[in-house]
């Protein structure tokens, strides 16, 4: 309890250093006043509407002010649109979280029996065809991946539509796409993409971790005891590889969801990354601090998530990091 | 007919570097209610043998020919699934290292009630209990409680403690026991042993204790097989290889340990090493280091009178050699 009370106050220290370097680097770019107002305005117009802004006060000041309407919920209102900048990403956000979430569980349900196959039998043709498999996965650019899925499913296939998100469905009160055959369609190739290069690395990770524990001793002991090969494999030797893999899924997650920007440019699925692609080229400054916190504050809860998860796999993890 | 007995057993290697042959042409046995240890240096063969009865032995090795019986049947070479039935039920072994040998991340008693829904159904209290009983019997301390605990929650001791457990709780026939107390203190050792030779002679099981430590063997073992390079080169009663080892290895075994030198001696020793298994003299193998040495050793040795050495009668005797 300790622990997760200290991580907590780590995580807002992190946060409001992450919101000072958000607000300073987009300080530094661009003046939003040029978008703001009409280029027919007059001088006194102008300085009227920075005063009202508050951007002619020092940049401290600024920083204060900002901060404290954060605490309060208030990210400022897009210039763009005219809303809160903050409501516009949440909106956003579950259509990002469902396709990172259906990318994670292809990347894993597929990439740990893959990898554990091939580290358990080393040298076979299919092992041979898996590993080279997960090499093509992470060297192959991701935007000419989803190019090709289109081309080939979408365009020769017809299998999946082209691009957009479908249905929403709602299932106990949550409200996407997964719930939908239509839905489900939409999302198969952004899913897939999104998941190809975490794929390969969750196959390599669960390779060579197979690779190492199924050399120990606890596993010789184990077939000494007699055990059925599948217990052998589903249980102690894939407990012993899960650390690394959930450290690689927690950090992917927090990746899928920040950077799925290429994939939902290609695919026009309406998340958040287009979100903050738009708001840059448009020099949309609240959107675009609002979504880093936002991210931040993801990021910090998976890495917390991650930590909590160690203690269950491992037993030898306690929460205060030290080994017993 | 003994529980155990091996016949001209060979296990091999095939690596890129060559045919290692790790055991090559070994014979032994068993009884039920008898402890047979298997003294030898590293790579002298001594494990592999174990590993080969238990049809433990990883690719690239292979059990190449020769017989293991047990209980009268045929065990090289069975299948899979039959081989499995047979360990950890009829055939329990342990390991070296108590550290490695339990599953870091599950607890003890998953360890062990697994251990007995793997041969024979039993509800999962009664499996529990017997379990817990068993932890007891081995001298684990509220064994209630350390059921619950995790392998890293115990003393070097206490985890081989655990291990002698799961590998009693089938009643099994035999036990193979590869070098379990090499890892510990003098004190638990001593205590280990002292378990197992309760334990065994309860039980009325056959013993198998493979060790490079002859000072363990006198006084737990009843006989005594000395392996070197790959093959077995005297096999005595353990009080006849104590006192008159014949073979020039076995002697410079009992030779070297420390409490047999005078004070203030230089310690004996075997000058040399084992030979590397991919390149082992035509002949004898241990000629190369052998004090006795002479022209007819260049030929290979057969085992005559349980000695693997021609000249065996003509050396003098081990009392008269100096220390």
């Amino acid at each position: 309890m300790v622990y997760v009370i200290r991580r907590l106050l780590q995580a807002v220290f992190l946060a409001l250093v992450m919101s000072f370097l958000v607000f300073t680097g987009i300080f530094a770019v661009g003046n939003p006043v040029d978008i703001l107002i009409d280029p027919e305005a007059t001088q006194a117009e102008r300085v009227r509407l920075i005063a009202q802004l508050g951007l002619d006060r020092p940049f401290h000041e600024q920083y204060f002010v900002f901060l404290g309407n954060v605490l309060q919920g208030d990210f400022g209102n897009s210039f763009v649109y005219n809303r809160p900048a903050l409501g516009l990403i949440l909106e956003r956000m579950p259509a990002t979280l469902e396709l990172a979430f259906a990318a994670i569980v292809i990347a894993v349900v597929l990439g740990i029996p893959l990898g554990m196959y091939a580290g358990l039998r080393p040298g076979t043709a299919g092992s041979q065809t898996v590993m080279a498999g997960s090499i093509l996965g992470f060297s192959v650019p991701n935007f000419w991946q989803a190019i090709m899925l289109i081309m080939i499913f979408s365009v020769m296939l017809g299998w999946f539509p082209v691009s957009g998100r479908g249905q929403v469905g709602e299932f106990m009160g949550i409200r996407s796409s997964l719930f939908t055959l239509n839905g489900l369609q939409h999302m198969a190739l952004p899913a897939i993409n999104l998941a190809i290069g975490h794929l390969a690395l969750v196959i390599r990770l669960a390779r060579s971790g197979t690779q190492e524990v199924k050399a120990q001793d606890f596993i010789r002991f184990a077939r000494a005891k007699g055990l059925r090969e599948p217990r052998i494999v589903l249980v102690h030797l894939l407990r012993n590889i899960l650390i690394p893999i959930v450290t690689l899924v927690g950090m992917s997650f927090g990746g899928l969801i920040a950077f799925a920007v290429v994939t939902e440019s290609i695919f026009a699925w309406p998340g958040m990354g287009k979100l903050i692609i738009d708001s840059i080229r448009q020099l949309d400054r609240p959107v675009v601090v609002a979504y880093l916190i936002v991210i931040v504050v993801i990021f910090i809860i998976l890495n917390l998530l991650v930590d909590l998860l160690y203690s269950l796999i491992d037993p030898r993890i306690r929460l205060d990091g030290a080994k017993q | 007919m003994s529980l155990l007995e091996i016949n001209n057993l060979q296990t091999h290697f095939f690596t890129s570097g060559g045919v290692v042959k790790a055991v090559d042409g070994v014979s032994y046995h068993v009884d039920r209610g008898e402890v047979l240890a298997v003294v030898g240096e590293s790579g002298s063969g001594k494990s592999v043998t174990g590993l080969s009865v238990m049809g433990l032995i990883d690719a690239p090795g292979r059990v190449v020919g020769g017989s293991i019986r047990f209980d009268g049947r045929e065990i090289a070479n069975l299948p899979g699934h039959a081989m499995r039935q047979l360990r950890g039920a009829r055939i329990a072994m342990i390991f070296q290292d108590p550290m490695m040998t339990l599953n870091p991340v599950l607890r003890v008693d998953t360890q062990m009630v697994e251990t007995i829904h793997a041969h024979r159904e039993m509800s999962k209290s009664a499996a529990w209990a017997l379990c817990r009983d068993t932890l007891g019997r081995v001298g684990i301390p509220a064994p209630d409680e350390r059921m619950r605990a995790f392998p890293h929650q115990f003393s070097g001791g206490m985890r081989q403690r655990v291990a002698i457990a799961i590998a009693l709780l089938n009643k099994p026939d035999l036990i193979i026991a590869d070098e379990p107390t090499t890892a510990l203190d003098v004190t638990i050792q001593a205590q280990i042993l002292h378990l197992m030779q309760g334990l065994v002679e309860e039980d009325g099981t056959g013993l198998v204790w493979i060790t490079h430590d002859l000072s363990v063997v006198a006084g737990f073992a009843d006989r005594v097989a000395v392996m070197y390079a790959g093959e077995i080169v005297e096999q005595a009663t353990t009080d006849s290889l104590i006192e008159a080892p014949q073979h020039p290895y076995s002697r410079g075994l009992i030779g070297s340990v420390p409490s047999r030198n005078r004070r203030g001696a230089r310690l004996a020793q075997i000058p040399g090493g084992a030979p590397p298994a991919l390149n082992r003299p035509e002949g004898c193998r241990f000629a190369p280091r052998c004090a006795y040495r002479m022209a007819g050793c260049d030929a290979p040795q057969s085992l005559r009178n349980n000695v693997r050495c021609w000249r065996a009668d003509e050396l003098p005797a081990f009392d008269e050699v100096p220390a």
